[in-house]
């Protein structure tokens, strides 16, 4: 894997608007009922002491997807040498063996085809140099994307300035969406 | 106090609210394929002990129900697929990492091995069916040559039967992200299993009485094992992670599995039929012989039911949701048509 691709949101200036979930919809055309990011609201601490942050959530392109790695066809895979994890639909089975691997829950199943779908960071704009289609409207641009491995892009930038966490990085999928808290 | 709840629309089905995308298509497979294993091992034991004249049922017509109990397993697990014009993809490909993967190659691997231990066993157990075959150009030559060979067919089949069984377990135990199912415990617990409802299958069927005492015998020991391996399992998660112990929870006081696995289980399917198979073997009742195996064959499929049912709903997170399916309908409706 040469390139790392990460996705970095800042969980203090998200708002918790869902404008991410509905970009993906728009710009993926997924089925009514199906989605491919969504936005939790954690609350921690006893009243008065409590705090809230807002997460925007999706497939975590890790870097050790246990997805690819218990996949039977090869159908999940990563794309061109990144992190990004694709499902390719016609070696897909369906026999959901990806999504039982997935701690995070970030597939689906495509109604009504069957094969398995999942957030793809949008790599059809990433091929294009464009962000993808949640991180470029989100209203208060606290979605921010880029390469990892290079010093100078603003998500390493972030990462190096900022207080951050990634989701159950215990469970050793290595997840590259991280979280500014 | 730590509350997770989705604030924008998220159920995407079999995923949401909780995991179920597998359901007695894969408990069955897993049980059938167990049975299977057993199956084809034990044909293999008896041929390679040359018990052909004194267990007829196990050494000479037992090896027929392999490919069609194996066959109705994997037409469950047909079923379950989800894009099932694409099954042919599990064979374009072998992917090292994936237990399933193997699975499906495991799987090819056993049905001529098994038809191998039909041929070789056909004239002395299916005499009148032998008959017909025989007819078939060529084919007396082959049930000539499986014979022949036997010993070299038994001697690949154990191995293979044993793979069978421990990748009916190993399947669910290589997902780390269903914390029950993460133990590499399940491997062995499932092949012990699988061969412990083979026991009793030959016992139910097999006429002779010897034969039907050696696989009580047989079924008494596996069993012991079973016991002890779910007893492993047990202080497994006992000791494991969070997760783990949450896991535990479902199977104690905190879940609805506690009466599955402990009442249907592991007392109806492993304690009472210990009891029964071995007052069976000191008293010779006939009642007795067809209840502990009828037991046997239940609790090894409440095993596998319990498994992957309860894998499923053992995760690392636990959203909780406000999104109601029932509450967009609603506003479909009013949508789509009015408030009348």
């Amino acid at each position: 894997m040469t390139i790392r691709y990460a996705m970095v949101i800042d969980t203090r200036t998200c708002i918790g608007c869902g404008d991410c979930v509905v970009a993906c919809k728009t710009e993926n055309k997924t089925p009514v009922g199906l989605n491919r990011d969504w936005v939790v609201e954690a609350t921690r601490g006893k009243w008065p002491n409590v705090r809230t942050e807002f997460r925007s959530e999706r497939c975590n392109h890790c870097s050790n997807a246990t997805c690819v790695t218990l996949c039977p066809t090869g159908a999940s895979h990563y794309w061109r040498d990144t992190n990004i994890v694709l499902v390719e639909a016609n070696k897909c089975t369906g026999c959901k063996a990806c999504i039982a691997a997935c701690p995070y829950d970030a597939r689906l199943i495509m109604h009504p085809d069957g094969y398995i779908d999942k957030c793809t960071f949008c790599h059809h704009r990433v091929e294009r140099g464009d962000d993808p289609a949640c991180v470029s409207s989100c209203p208060t641009q606290c979605m921010h994307f880029g390469i990892l491995d290079d010093a100078g892009s603003k998500v390493s930038q972030l990462l190096k300035t900022r207080n951050y966490k990634a989701l159950m990085t215990e469970t050793g999928n290595e997840p590259n969406v991280y979280y500014l808290t | 106090m730590i509350e997770e709840i989705l604030i924008t629309a998220r159920h995407n089905p079999k995923i949401d609210p909780i995991l179920g995308i597998w359901t007695w298509e894969i408990s069955v497979y897993l049980f059938l394929g167990g049975l299977t294993a057993g199956i084809i091992f034990f044909v293999a034991l008896m041929n390679l002990l040359e018990k052909n004249d004194t267990y007829n049922f196990s050494a000479n017509r037992l090896a027929l129900w392999a490919p069609i109990v194996l066959s109705i397993g994997m037409t469950t697990l047909f079923l379950d697929l989800e894009h099932k014009l694409y099954v042919f993809r599990f064979y374009t490909t072998l992917e090292p990492t994936s237990p399933m993967s193997w699975g499906a190659w495991v799987l090819i691997i056993i049905y001529p091995i098994s038809i191998l231990q039909i041929l070789s066993t056909f004239r002395v157990g299916y005499p009148v069916l032998s008959g017909w075959l025989e007819k078939i150009p060529f084919a007396s030559k082959l049930v000539d040559l499986s014979e022949r060979y036997i010993k070299v067919i038994s001697w690949i089949a154990i191995p293979s039967a044993i793979a069978l069984g421990i990748y009916t377990g190993v399947l669910l135990s290589a997902f780390n992200a269903r914390p029950f199912w993460n133990t590499g415990l399940l491997g062995p617990l499932f092949l012990i299993s699988g061969m412990s409802t083979a026991a009793a299958f030959t016992v139910l069927f097999a006429r002779s009485h010897e034969e039907r005492r050696l696989f009580t015998r047989y079924d008494l020991g596996l069993i012991g094992i079973e016991i002890i391996l779910v007893v492993l399992l047990l202080i497994n998660l006992a000791t494991g992670t969070e997760q783990q112990l949450k896991a535990l929870e479902f199977l104690t006081t905190g879940g609805g599995y506690a009466v599955a696995f402990w009442g249907a289980f592991f007392f109806m399917g492993l304690i009472v039929p210990l009891f029964v198979e071995f007052i069976d073997l000191v008293q010779e009742n006939r009642t007795l012989a067809i209840l502990g195996p009828l037991l046997v064959l239940l609790g090894g499929y409440m095993l596998r039911h319990i498994t992957v049912n309860l894998g499923q709903e053992t995760s690392w997170q636990n959203y909780g949701t406000e999104y109601s399916v029932e509450a967009l309908e609603r506003v479909n409706k009013i949508y789509k048509h009015g408030l009348n």
